[in-house]
């Protein structure tokens, strides 16, 4: 099955290598990996979703955590969240089809970002089910894609679930965790 | 002040910094912050951090650490291979329970020491390495004697630094010994550039601190899991508490011992657990697994509950997961979340530390009647010890199985015993019986040869007061034997047994057993091992007959130098009983029924 975990991680040189380390010695291929700054100074946040057993989420948020620079692991599992993916796609475009792709975008909610005589680049962002929509509509037409390049999965859980407030509040990772598993029912919207 | 007269004012302040102060006041010189080297800073750390010895090996790029060394009061032991400084460091912790501390050059020095962290890591030893590593200006570059040792060590270190300034020396090394030695432990890595050992920085013992140390967060001892267990255990007919490392690591054993006592369970040990639980105690199986008697594993296989304690089902104690104890419960106390159902799958985890663990949960154990239990394992003994060799009448043969008996015998179980890897092992863990803790050192989730020589000079220096022994292989000690020099330029008092049966034993017997006899590349040519130890001024002697044994191990104890034993025995010998791989823990290949002696009448 995936798994999607969101890891808070020391903002320093190799410690990228030292989850992605952890990841290739338990032979589990990860399917994408997001990283960026998050709302804790000094701390990246990570997305990170592989292909593992359904038992092995336990034992890979254990390892985690024996990361000395890993600060907190959420393993989402079924937990409502939203998981969004940017993707930026240039296609050739020519005066002729130009407003059958605008079509398009429009019915995507997409954005055109970039437009030149030749070619216009898209802005997408959404589930991944709908980025693969997009990207197979345009591929309807051979050779119009020019370049795709993806961010990969962001995730972030619904409702009022902060850690470090719930932390705060004296509950483990874990406790907060179910608690906000109850707490929101509401189910993912594409 | 001319510079050389500066030199010698931080001389004199760092002297008086590092010795006098600290016999003063246990912390007090830690606390006045000084201006001092990178170098200098890294031997008052170690020093704030009670370190007494070092083993280590020079080279340019941690030549100015050597050359800081003189002012600090620390010993500093020269190996002769930077795998043995790592090894000896292991050794040391694993005698003394400290973090044990060796150093090395960049290039080839640090990465001589990777089998050694190696080692460290699978058995969880807390141990912290050094490497001096190029200028931080020229990291990357392929500059001389460079190389990648985090990257290299990242997989086999519980954590490893690359400091690159003077001012961050005292925090990751003060760092390094929290991580070594909290949780479950392991071996840290800091490597320092040339330039960070050279640069000067404001160095403040108490400032370094680490902030407070970070359990893991998913450590969870629970009511219900407490109330869980506390009622498998009332309810159980069949009880083993399986006891490894985790004991001493943890400092349980007299827990252990209460709820065994208390509910009369009996106690089976992993290979690291030896010496966690008294041999000679009545409720003590001995040790499990794929070497271990038959009663333990079959008592293991038929028990209807399983009271884990500080260890990790490693496939050498499980064989076969899928019939592994299928008709017991699991109760899993260990202080790793990632270790809970990694192997086996248990019904109460109990994650946290062993001792504190136990403490909870032994005012909810009651007194227990054990008897019927125990009865029956006793009548499983039976017929197999009689078979077993070291009741056999001495016919004038010499086997190892005698040679360990006869030194537990002979040192009245006393001493410690450091093995290498292979059959003289396996034979120690089933006939030296061991009632102390850290009283047998070997290496076990790695099976490293060549351990045994310098863990025992770790062991002797952490323990000098006590009788140590190694007890190694004609194949393992070859590995490390250059080691014997260090023993020499140390003048320390090591006794040298070395189970000498012309071939890689361990090797030879899986040939023998599943490789139809097909001894390729396991006999083994070896020096005369007496003379070697000569050629070192080491006294030693050949011993060939079983009435030999009592007076050679008397005269190497009694010798005041390290002294050499060269035990010339059976050479094919194996190792019984054995699950081979791939089995269930009780298919195993048990002591031939013939007389072993008659059997091997005919090798003569
Ligand atoms: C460094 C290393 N290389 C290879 C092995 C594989 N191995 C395990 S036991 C053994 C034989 C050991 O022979 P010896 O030291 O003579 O001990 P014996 O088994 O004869 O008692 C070998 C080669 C190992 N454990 N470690
Ligand atoms: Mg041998």
């Amino acid at each position: 099955m995936l798994h999607t975990f969101v890891s808070y991680v020391e903002d320093r040189p190799g410690v990228l290598t030292r989850v992605a380390s952890l990841f290739r010695r338990l032979n589990i291929n990860i399917i994408s990996l997001t990283v960026g700054r998050s709302e804790r100074e000094g701390l990246s946040r990570m997305t990170i979703v592989a292909e593992a057993s359904s038992e092995a989420g336990h034992r890979i948020r254990a390892s985690l955590f024996k990361l000395e620079n890993v600060v907190d692991v959420d393993d989402i599992a079924q937990a409502p969240a939203v998981t969004r993916e940017l993707a930026l796609i240039k296609v050739a475009a020519t005066p002729q089809n130009r407003a059958q792709i605008f079509d398009l975008v429009e019915v995507f909610r997409a954005r055109i970002v970039d437009l030149t005589t030749e070619s216009l680049m898209i802005e997408m962002t959404g589930v991944e089910s709908k980025i693969e929509g997009l990207i197979e509509i345009l591929r309807e037409d051979e050779s119009r894609i020019l370049e795709i390049c993806r961010s990969g999965k962001m995730t972030m859980r619904r409702g009022h679930h902060v850690s470090s407030v719930l932390k705060a509040m004296g509950k483990g990772a874990e406790e907060a965790a179910e608690e906000a598993e109850e707490s929101v029912s509401e189910s993912e919207t594409a | 002040m001319t510079g050389k007269a500066q030199a010698r004012a931080k001389t004199v302040e760092a002297k008086a910094i590092a010795t006098e102060e600290i016999e003063a006041s246990e912390r007090a010189h830690l606390t006045t912050p000084t201006r001092l080297t990178g170098a200098e800073i890294l031997w008052a750390t170690l020093v704030g951090e009670g370190v007494q010895e070092v083993f280590g090996y020079p080279g340019g790029a941690i030549l100015p650490v050597y050359d800081a060394l003189r002012k600090f009061p620390i010993r500093h032991v020269l190996v002769r291979h930077e795998q043995g400084a790592a090894h000896m460091a292991d050794g040391y912790a694993r005698a003394s329970g400290n973090v044990g501390v060796a150093m090395a050059t960049s290039g080839p020095g640090a990465t001589n020491l990777v089998t050694g962290i190696a080692t460290a890591m699978l058995d969880s030893v807390p141990m912290v390495c050094i490497t001096g590593n190029v200028s931080s200006k020229v990291l990357g570059t392929d500059a001389f004697q460079e190389i990648d040792i985090t990257g290299i060590t990242l997989p086999v270190t519980k954590h490893n630094f690359l400091v690159t300034k003077a001012e961050d020396v005292a925090s990751a090394l003060r760092q390094a010994f929290q991580i070594a030695r909290s949780g479950r432990p392991g071996p840290v890595l800091v490597d320092i550039t040339k330039d960070a050992q050279q640069a000067t920085a404001e160095f403040n013992f108490e400032a370094a601190k680490p902030r407070s140390y970070r359990p893991h967060p998913m450590l969870r001892v629970e009511e219900s899991g407490l109330a869980e267990a506390a009622e498998l255990i009332r309810n159980a007919k069949r009880p083993v508490i399986l006891a490894g490392h985790g004991v001493m690591e943890s400092g349980a054993m007299e827990q252990v011992r209460t709820l065994a006592e208390r509910a009369q369970i009996p106690v089976g040990l992993t290979l690291l657990g030896i010496g966690g639980f008294p041999a000679t105690h009545p409720l003590c199986l001995g040790m499990m697994g794929m070497h271990g008697e038959s009663w333990v594993n079959h008592a293991i296989q038929e028990a209807d509950l399983l009271i884990a304690c500080g260890m990790r089902f490693d496939d050498r104690v499980t064989g076969t997961l899928s019939s592994y104890a299928t008709k017991a419960k699991k109760i899993h106390i260990e202080v790793d979340p990632a270790e809970i159902n990694k192997n086996v799958k248990v019904d109460v985890a109990l994650v946290g530390d062993l001792r504190e663990v136990l403490e909870e949960l032994l005012p909810r154990v009651s007194a227990r009647d054990g008897s019927a239990w125990l009865k029956t394992i006793e009548a499983s003994k039976g017929a197999v010890a009689v078979r077993d060799i070291k009741n056999l009448p001495d016919s004038g043969h010499l086997y190892a199985a005698h040679v360990m008996h006869d030194l537990w015998r002979l040192t009245g179980g006393n001493a410690i015993i450091v093995t290498d890897v292979g059959q003289h092992q396996m034979w120690e863990a089933q006939y030296f019986h061991h009632d102390l803790p850290r009283t047998l050192i070997t290496s076990g989730g790695l099976g490293t040869m060549g351990f045994g020589l310098p863990a025992a000079i770790g062991a002797k220096f952490a323990c000098p007061d006590k009788e140590v022994w190694l007890i190694a292989g004609d194949g393992g000690f070859q590995m490390t034997q250059s080691e014997l020099a260090t023993i020499v330029q140390e003048k320390i008092k090591i006794n040298i047994a070395i189970i000498n049966n012309g071939y890689l034993g361990m090797v030879r017997q899986w040939q023998e057993f599943f490789y139809e006899r097909n001894y390729e590349a396991t006999p083994l040519v070896s020096p005369d091992f007496v003379k070697l130890a000569d050629a070192h001024g080491i006294p030693g002697r050949a011993v060939r007959k079983r009435s030999e044994v009592e007076a050679a191990v008397g005269e190497a104890r009694s010798n005041p130098g390290p002294f050499l034993l060269n035990f010339m025995v059976e050479k094919e010998d194996a190792v019984y009983p054995m699950i081979p791989a791939g089995s269930a823990l009780h298919e195993m290949i048990r002591r031939p029924e013939r007389d072993p002696l008659e059997e091997l009448a005919g090798d003569m």
